[in-house]
């Protein structure tokens, strides 16, 4: 099957793994991910203001290109899927909203959020299945005791993002077990690393990250597994004495498609 | 509270979409943010602040910039009043003034590693500047 896959800014610059390895799993899943035309940085962080529509606009190019192909959009990058999943629920009950946006992109159909939004972990779990991953694993990590660090925009608001239990998530839990690991639950799992505020206040990104990655190397965990290439960013740097890998790298392993020939 | 105040009260409330006086004060939004240490007016205070209409100390303080817009306050607040939305509109009323960019191109260069990722500036910029 194909689906739209949206990869941002930063798939295309510090984390090509995030990407190379989420396209190489999908292939040997059966799926293709085709990129639209032309896509633009989603921004990062969604403005919740409602009067903003400029900043919102490159998400709803990248919906409408999936409606228009009658794809789901997929991304793997925490940050583009809360913003772009963000967008779609304004789009869908903001009729102001989306009333202006669509005034301002003057498309002959418009947009009022019909395509469906899916975090890579969604697609494995609900399109692909965790059953079909688990037989497709040619490397076992079994005995590999693996913290899954959500952070936050994954999950929140958890009223719009609906992937999981905001306060108790399982779905990467189920993907480490699906490629034959062990799965260590920690209480920082869902609490913030500092995101953006490594910019201003390093100190202060130090601070959160430290918390979380000393919770999950404190409950037996040997690696900590993201979506989010900030999350990474701020647990690597501020210190965490265990490895800190994309699931798509790890997944690859599981798949054996990680040493493929790099172009 | 004089017109102008008045005035700005509403225009938060409506781009927020957040109805203050729904709050019942019982602090968990101020309990649960990760940069409450950070903070000189705490996530209840914004809401309380708001609704009074005492709006200038907020629109004046480097609260507005700790938020780390990680929806905890959103997705914790038992009565659904949402308080990050409501200090990204107090943050949009201080950085949409002409000249009142909290972060500015010149500034970047100094800030970066050669690590980090261009989600943080893009995130940065979204948030402190207009």
């Amino acid at each position: 099957m194909k689906v739209t896959y949206f990869p941002g800014c930063t798939l295309r610059t510090k984390a090509k793994d995030l990407d190379m390895y989420a396209r190489r799993c999908a292939e040997k899943l059966g799926v293709t991910l085709e990129e639209p035309k032309d896509w633009q940085c989603c921004g990062g962080v969604f403005t919740t203001a409602r009067d903003e529509i400029a900043t919102k606009l490159s998400s709803v190019r990248a919906l409408k290109a999936a409606k228009d192909k009658e794809q789901m959009l997929v991304t793997v990058c925490s940050a583009c899927h809360n913003v772009i999943k963000q967008t779609n629920h304004a789009m869908q009950t903001d009729a102001d909203f989306a009333f202006r946006v669509n005034n301002y992109l003057g498309e002959d159909e418009a947009y009022h959020g019909e395509t469906k939004v899916l975090h890579y972990l969604e697609l494995l779990r609900d399109v692909v299945g965790f059953d079909k991953v688990k037989e497709a694993v040619v490397n076992s990590l079994a005995g590999k005791k693996i913290a899954a660090y959500y952070g936050c925009l994954l999950l929140r608001p958890s009223n719009v993002m609906k992937m999981d239990d905001s306060e108790n998530p399982s779905i990467i839990e189920d993907l480490i077990r699906a490629i034959g690991a062990d799965p260590v639950v920690y209480p920082y799992r869902n609490e913030c690393c500092g995101g953006y505020i490594a910019l201003e206040n390093p100190e202060s990104a130090k601070a959160k990250s430290s918390k979380v990655t000393k919770s999950a190397a404190g409950h037996g965990a040997e690696l900590i597994v993201t979506a989010c290439p900030l999350c990474k960013y701020n647990l690597e740097k501020n210190g965490s004495e265990i490895p800190v890998v994309y699931f798509t790298e790890l997944l690859a392993e599981a798949l054996g498609v990680k040493e493929e020939d790099n172009e | 509270m004089n017109k102008e105040t008045e005035n700005l009260r509403k225009e938060i409330v409506r781009i927020s979409g957040v109805n203050p006086v729904k709050c019942m004060r019982c602090g968990k939004c101020s309990a649960t943010c990760p940069a409450y240490d950070e903070m000189e007016y705490h996530p209840h205070q914004f809401v309380y602040m708001v609704e009074s209409g005492d709006i200038e100390p907020l629109l004046n303080s480097k609260s507005l910039y700790q938020c780390l817009t990680c929806f905890a306050c959103v997705d914790r607040c038992p009565r659904g009043v949402e308080p990050a939305k409501l200090v990204e509109a107090v943050r949009l009323a201080a950085v949409r003034k002409q000249g009142a960019n909290h972060l500015k191109a010149d500034d970047i260069p100094a800030l970066l590693d050669e690590d980090l990722p261009q989600q943080a500036i893009v995130s940065a910029f979204r948030k402190y500047s207009k």
